[in-house]
């Protein structure tokens, strides 16, 4: 029965914020609402309209905050939109309170400016090409923006090529845009990658981890073979290696990373590198 | 992932006057969910509640036709397919009660001119479908990383003739019952987002039910953090 009561008392109660530092490296889940560091203090049910004033109300404690993916502000409270595990980034020059993001695992790439992507040209028309990134409209690349490229010299794309460019125009309002130069001109990687090769599709979480600095895979998979690699931040992954045996074992092993666990994976490099 | 809920405490509300512990009655039956099981949606799950079972996948943010897009707000399409035959119009109308959910709990504004299709395939229906239909849709949802401004479920409530309550009912005790209520309820404050019904009821007994599902959808709730905990404690 005190259980009963407990579970009534706790579902009329409403949901209270928690503060964001103390939900650190835990899962949370939309609808959550996480309160900055500097908010903490003061905050309760009864408190609201009795708060000392501050002559600096300005300057909170923490500077200002970042809001990454999967958190939108909501007053002045952090809402949770996505489930996944919560993380902070401390700012590297001292100014301002980090950067607060939700990491959640999905499938679905979001166009997202600055983000280098491997995409499929479906179309020519006239002087521009759409490319295929896997978004939910294909993006725009003109054929000036390749490098060396000029009206009378121009690149030498068919349609069902990749390209690896990166967005200057990427949100939700207007149509996406990528290019395949960096601002100086240069190409810097970018451009259309060569003949042969495999690509395939994985999830966005298995690309962050594997461009994360350090990533175990990678040092082991260059170990194992020679090979000529791309990833794209929207889950494609170009991989090309001596013979089509080899590509094809270096692309299962990609797609496998997800679910091994390090052992597992240890196991697979170490049977591989014998035969 | 199963997680056996049994508490086996039935309310009495004699009309106008209530008696007997008051105090949620929580008889939901078993649940499991399983996420991710499809390979092509880019959100999948499956919902087990007792014998009910609904599989859910999720695709979007996608391309939408220009005859359907809006101009600031994503397009929710959900489709709702039977075990045997041809959707009819009860599948019309519980894809209806789904969307105005959905559409009340997904930030379609964050992405215009797109479309967010749910698709749901009834496996086994043993009572209180639509409440399965319901919590299937919300897991598939997250699991797409479709951004939420809450989660949501749904509770099924039936009275039977001498006004006894009882939670998620099996199809037996539907067809027996003189009412059936089915709620959608959000997570952040157990507010009310959907709600249908069916029969005969008093004023009274709607307020019992719907506080009674309120508390049922702690349950829920609870249950949904395990199971999301469980899948990201893998990685």
């Amino acid at each position: 029965m005190a259980e009963a009561a407990a579970l009534v008392a706790e579902s009329l109660a409403g949901y209270r914020a928690r503060a964001a530092r103390a939900v650190l490296e835990q899962v949370v889940l939309p609808g959550e609402e996480l309160l900055l560091p500097g908010q903490e203090d003061g905050e309760g049910p009864g408190s609201a309209g009795e708060r000392p004033l501050r002559l600096n109300a300005g300057a909170r404690s923490g500077g200002r905050v970042v809001c990454g993916p999967g958190l939108r502000r909501c007053g002045d409270r952090l809402l949770v939109t996505k489930c996944g595990r919560l993380r902070h980034k401390e700012p590297g020059s001292g100014n301002g309170g980090g950067v607060y993001w939700v990491d959640s695992q999905q499938k679905r790439y979001v166009p997202v400016k600055g983000d280098h992507v491997i995409g499929i040209v479906t179309a020519k028309s006239g002087d521009i090409f759409k490319v295929d990134v896997g978004g939910s409209e294909p993006a725009s690349l003109s054929y000036l923006s390749f490098e060396g490229a000029t009206k009378r010299n121009r690149p030498n794309v068919q349609v069902g090529d990749l390209i690896y460019g990166q967005f200057v125009v990427a949100n939700k309002d207007m149509e996406p845009e990528m290019v395949c130069i960096d601002s100086c001109g240069r190409a810097n990687g970018m451009g259309v990658i060569g003949q042969d090769g495999l690509l395939f599709k994985v999830t966005l979480g298995l690309i962050r981890r594997l461009l994360a600095p350090d990533c175990e895979i990678l040092q082991e998979v260059g170990k194992l073979y020679p090979l000529e690699i791309v990833f794209g931040m929207n889950g494609r992954i170009w991989v090309k290696a001596k013979t089509i045996q080899q590509t094809l074992i270096l692309a299962n092993i990609l797609e496998a990373c997800e679910h091994m666990t390090a052992d597992q994976r240890k196991q697979i490099f170490s049977r591989l590198a014998e035969s | 992932m199963e997680r056996v809920m049994q508490t086996e405490t039935k309310i009495r509300a004699e009309s106008g006057i209530e008696s007997g512990p008051r105090g949620p009655g929580c008889s939901l039956r078993n649940f499991a969910c399983e996420q991710n099981l499809l390979s092509r949606p880019d959100g999948s799950a499956s919902f087990l509640q007792g014998d009910t079972s609904v599989l859910a996948g999720v695709y979007g943010p996608a391309e939408v036709k220009v005859s359907k897009e809006i101009f600031n707000k994503a397009t929710l399409e959900v489709t709702l397919r039977p075990k045997i035959g041809l959707p009819g119009v009860a599948e019309k109308s519980r894809e209806r009660l789904i969307r105005n959910t959905c559409e009340a709990v997904v930030l379609g504004a964050l992405h215009p001119r797109t479309s967010i299709t749910v698709v749901l395939q009834v496996v086994s229906d043993a009572g209180s479908l639509l409440a399965c239909c319901l919590n299937a849709a919300c897991m598939a949802l997250v699991d797409a990383g479709v951004p939420m401004r809450a989660l949501f479920c749904g509770v099924t409530c039936a009275l039977d003739s001498d006004g006894t309550l009882l939670l998620d009912p099996t199809a037996k005790q539907e067809k027996e019952a003189r009412a059936v209520l089915t709620f959608a309820l959000d997570s952040v404050e157990r507010k009310l987002l959907m709600s249908t019904t069916k029969g005969l009821y008093s004023d009274a007994e709607l307020q019992q039910c719907l506080a009674a599902a309120q508390a049922a959808s702690q349950h829920v709730f609870r249950f949904y953090r395990e199971s999301l905990q469980r899948r990201y404690s893998k990685s």
